[in-house]
């Protein structure tokens, strides 16, 4: 083999690259997102009425999505009611409606997006409500 | 496995008519879906094309442009930049006569009149050059009732609508708004604005969606009149058509929905 020392120091480096982060965070998985929705607002309403805009399971998919349509119809339309699939009626609105219930942005939005490494850019002109530090 | 010129041109029409079949009825569909879930809120202000009509003769006292400027401001989270009055953010301020109407000021002119501060706003004009200029459509004349809008998250900040503008009725954030902004103050329900996006008034489009008067309007106690400009019974219209008004630079064709009236 030609360059035998140069190619096995580079393989070394190389394999030292692509282990490292796996080194680095020991071997571990790093703790899952545990988004918190009991916040003081969302466990004074009744059981029955602790529900989002639309089911769970479409907000953990299509919220981003969600918000997007929703700047556009409030701006754009001039449209700033939502009536969800169970007929409710909803105010489009991040600061006055969603951010009503879910109060707690660090446990609630960073939580997730934290982990996922995405940076919204909502909270570069949306006002985040005041938290206690706890 | 080969194919034939003709082989290949019978798939390549019947799988184009299935996409586009498919494609129209998916679109259908879900359009359909969308449209039946929103609606205009229920206690918004309706008009064809707002319009607002200042009332000099009652403004007297610096307090009173104050209020009607203070309450404008906290509504809207406008900073207050003062360390370099070329990074000023206003929605509405005072000017004088010879700024707000050249061209119209003559040497003989009352005294009273030419040092008159006049109250000045974005005349969400019927023809505006702003939203014509703008790259991103950030900057557009609303269908429904005429308010030229902006949708922070289009602008990209290229200043082409404050080139545009003939009023100065628009601001830049060369810097981070937030910290010339008194966190006490802040109204909790209406965002800030980011570095490097263009503002200006709005008419209170968030004011009028919950079947509000426009701030400026409340705080002015009568001296500011706002209505439906198409609609002859309103009260804008009344006033116009028994008072002289006039425009900032009409001769310009941008037909401004500000009217001043002494």
């Amino acid at each position: 083999m030609y360059n035998a020392g140069k190619i096995i120091i580079g393989l070394l480096i190389f394999a030292g690259l692509v282990m490292f982060p796996f080194v680095y965070s020991g071997g571990k998985a790093t703790a899952k997102p545990d988004p918190k929705v009991d916040t003081p607002e969302i466990l004074k309403l009744p059981e029955n009425e602790r529900k989002c805009v639309e089911s769970k399971a479409y907000m953990k998919r299509e919220h981003m999505k969600l918000l997007n349509e929703w700047r556009d119809w409030v701006v754009r339309d001039g449209q700033g009611t939502y009536l969800n699939t169970e007929g409710k009626h909803f105010t489009m609105s991040l600061q006055n409606t969603c951010m009503k219930c879910h109060s707690n942005k660090k446990k609630f939005c960073d939580e997730c997006h934290n982990y996922a490494a995405v940076a919204p850019y909502c909270w570069d002109c949306h006002i985040a409500p005041k938290e206690k530090e706890s | 496995m080969s194919i034939d010129r003709r082989e290949f041109l019978k798939l390549a029409g019947i799988s184009t008519i299935l996409g586009m079949g498919g494609a129209s009825a998916v679109h259908g569909l879900r359009s359909r879906v969308e449209a039946s879930q929103i609606m205009p809120n229920p206690e918004a202000l309706k008009a064809k094309r707002w319009a607002m009509v200042v009332d000099m003769s009652k403004f007297k006292t610096a307090e009173d442009y104050q209020r009607c400027i203070d309450a404008c401001h906290h509504a809207h989270n406008v900073p207050n930049v003062t360390d370099n009055l070329k990074h000023e953010v206003k929605w509405i301020w005072e000017e004088t006569y010879e700024h707000a109407f050249p061209g119209t000021e003559d040497e003989y002119l009352a005294e009273e009149i030419k040092e008159l501060p006049f109250l000045i706003l974005c005349n969400h004009c019927d023809n505006p050059p702003c939203v014509r200029v703008c790259p991103t459509k950030a900057t557009f004349k609303r269908k429904s009732d005429g308010i030229v809008m902006m949708d922070m998250h289009r602008c990209i900040g290229c200043r082409f609508c404050m080139a545009a503008c003939p009023y100065g009725a628009r601001s830049f954030n060369y810097k981070n708004p937030r910290p010339f902004l008194d966190p006490e103050k802040e109204n909790p329900e209406f965002p800030t604005r980011t570095k490097g996006v263009v503002e200006k008034c709005t008419f209170c489009y968030e004011r009028l969606a919950k079947g509000q008067m426009p701030a400026c309007v409340e705080a002015s106690s009568g001296a500011l009149i706002f209505g439906d400009i198409e609609d002859p019974n309103s009260e804008v219209r009344k006033v116009l058509g028994s008072r002289y008004s006039f425009r900032r630079k009409p001769e310009l064709g941008t037909r401004p929905s500000v009217y001043y009236i002494f």
